[in-house]
């Protein structure tokens, strides 16, 4: 095997994915928050620099570099500097499992449209173990700040990011045994030309959705943030570059569940009609643009729907939050798994 | 035993409890206000012009014969923040006096209108300059040369008062 050549293509690929996708997605994820709450709000939004506001994104992120990193002289430099490390961090490695396409035919070899390596057969097991390493980012983040706000958003998302987690995972088993994989790959193949398994898992689509919300710590499940009790949240006491990762990482995990939602129960990156009709083949590699295209289409819809629903539904209180996660959303998803198993037990 | 009455689950009906379609009700709620005219306005461009109610910086009215102001001083004795400073000088025009030295803090001055008001001669109004900014304290101290107005600038003003006063 050529080594080297494995080494540049995912050089390439690295850099295509992380940069350029992630990195930019997440912060035209800023950018459109802002402009959607506008537009929510019946104002205009950022409009001043660039054409449309559109280079916001980049002035935020140079203001973020030049400003002052302050850490309190009472924190625990170590663990404080660590946390928005592995927020970030965790928020970008999920991108190594998650493919973009089909395969397609370079010369005589095949390119995979992900990350590393091709067809993880884990694939989805490894996101859930990862997103849930994600609150060790917040829990360190509010508990190293010495600061009584700062360990109540870190707590509180723990809380949140754990109770939630048992649904969501749940709520993926019923889409698991419709695929009959845990391969991201297969589970996308099985749902070609509007065979979405949202039309076959409804009760699991919206399970994961709201815990999805949860999660992601997003509006109306912000409470690790929520500014009228907690000041910033875990983010209080951070600044700079730091806090610009703890923003960054959020907005790169909403980019993260939208994709997720998409590829389980969207049809990931079928084309709406046959590739045939439009003249491509199978393997090619203007097919798999094509298709990539159509799952950050897909995908940018509900990055869209996540903001939307921030600036539309107010903030739940805690206990309702624990009430909706343990008492409604489990046995919901318990039940879902059940009638799953048993209508796929009979039609085999 | 306890009864608790008015509950949540009093309150709602079975699709309320729901909570889902409400919520999609709240989301074409604010989806539909998306698309209606935005009320921002494009502030150094698009410049709004006061009526003639507004308290903007005090000036001295100019007309025709010169300055109206008499030195009465009533203004700087009225002004509750002490921002108005006046002295007066004789003069051979028919008023026989007039302020050698007026000076407004800017600083000082919260525009409540009452050197207007107390003004027996009309000769301080308010105007509609709204965009006050000064980059050193010695600056907010407005002489006479900034002050003093042409009249027909003020006409808005002036029939505002000549009406409400």
């Amino acid at each position: 095997m050529n080594w080297s050549l494995l080494i540049i293509e995912f050089l390439i690929k690295a850099i295509i994915i992380l940069t350029l996708i992630l990195l930019i997605a997440a912060a035209f994820g800023v950018y459109l928050e802002r402009k959607v709450s506008a537009w929510i709000q019946n104002r205009i939004g950022p409009n001043r620099v660039g054409p449309f506001g559109l280079l916001q994104p980049f002035a935020d992120v140079i203001k973020l570099f030049l400003k002052e990193d302050i850490t309190p002289s009472a924190a625990d430099k170590l663990f404080h500097r660590i946390a928005p490390v592995i927020s970030l961090g965790v928020a970008l490695s999920v991108y190594a499992v998650i493919p973009f396409a089909e395969p397609f035919e370079m010369g005589n070899r095949t390119v995979y449209f992900a990350l590393t390596t091709p067809d993880v057969n884990v694939g989805i097991l490894f996101i859930l173990a990862l997103t849930s390493v994600g609150v060790y980012g917040i829990t360190f983040a509010g508990w190293s700040s010495n600061n009584k706000y700062s360990l109540l958003g870190g707590l509180r998302s723990s809380a949140q990011m754990i109770s939630y987690e048992l649904s969501m995972g749940l709520s993926l088993v019923g889409v698991l045994l419709v695929a009959q994989s845990l391969s991201l790959q297969e589970i996308v193949q099985k749902q070609a030309l509007w065979n979405w398994n949202v039309f076959y898992q409804p009760l699991a689509f919206l399970i994961f959705l709201v815990s999805a919300f949860a999660e992601t710590n997003r509006a109306p499940f912000d409470l690790p943030e929520a500014e009228p009790e907690l000041v910033g949240g875990y983010n209080t006491e951070y600044s700079g570059m730091k806090f610009g990762m703890f923003f960054l990482a959020e907005y790169a995990n909403m980019f993260t569940s939208s994709l997720i939602i998409v590829l389980l129960f969207f049809g990931g990156w079928n084309l709406p009609i046959p590739a045939e009709w439009i003249g491509l083949e199978h393997g090619s590699f203007w097919l798999s643009l094509l298709q990539f295209f159509v799952l950050i289409i897909k995908t940018l819809f509900f990055v869209f729907f996540f903001i939307w629903v921030r600036w539309s539904v107010p903030r739940f209180r805690y206990d309702q939050l624990m009430y909706l996660g343990w008492k409604v959303l489990l046995p919901l998803a318990l039940l879902n798994l059940i009638i799953t198993s048993i209508v796929i037990y009979f039609l085999r | 035993m306890n009864r608790i009455e008015n509950t949540e689950h009093d309150r709602l009906t079975f699709w309320e409890r729901l909570y889902l379609p409400e919520i999609a009700k709240g989301l074409g709620i604010t989806l539909r206000q998306m698309f209606k005219p935005k009320f921002t306005r494009q502030y150094p461009e698009e410049r709004w012009e006061p009526t003639g109610s507004y308290r903007g910086r005090p000036v001295l009215v100019l007309d025709e014969d010169g300055e109206r102001c008499v030195a009465c001083g009533l203004c700087s004795r009225v002004c509750p923040a002490l921002a108005i400073e006046v002295q007066a000088a004789e003069t051979e025009r028919d008023k026989e006096r007039y302020p050698e030295k007026f000076e407004i803090n800017m600083l000082r001055c919260i525009y409540c209108g009452f050197c207007e008001e107390v003004c027996p001669e009309e000769a301080i109004v308010m105007s509609k300059d709204y965009e006050l900014v000064f980059t050193n304290r010695e600056d907010a101290i407005l002489g006479k040369e900034k002050l003093l107005v042409p009249i027909h600038k003020l006409q808005d003003r002036l029939e505002f008062l000549r009406e409400y006063k």
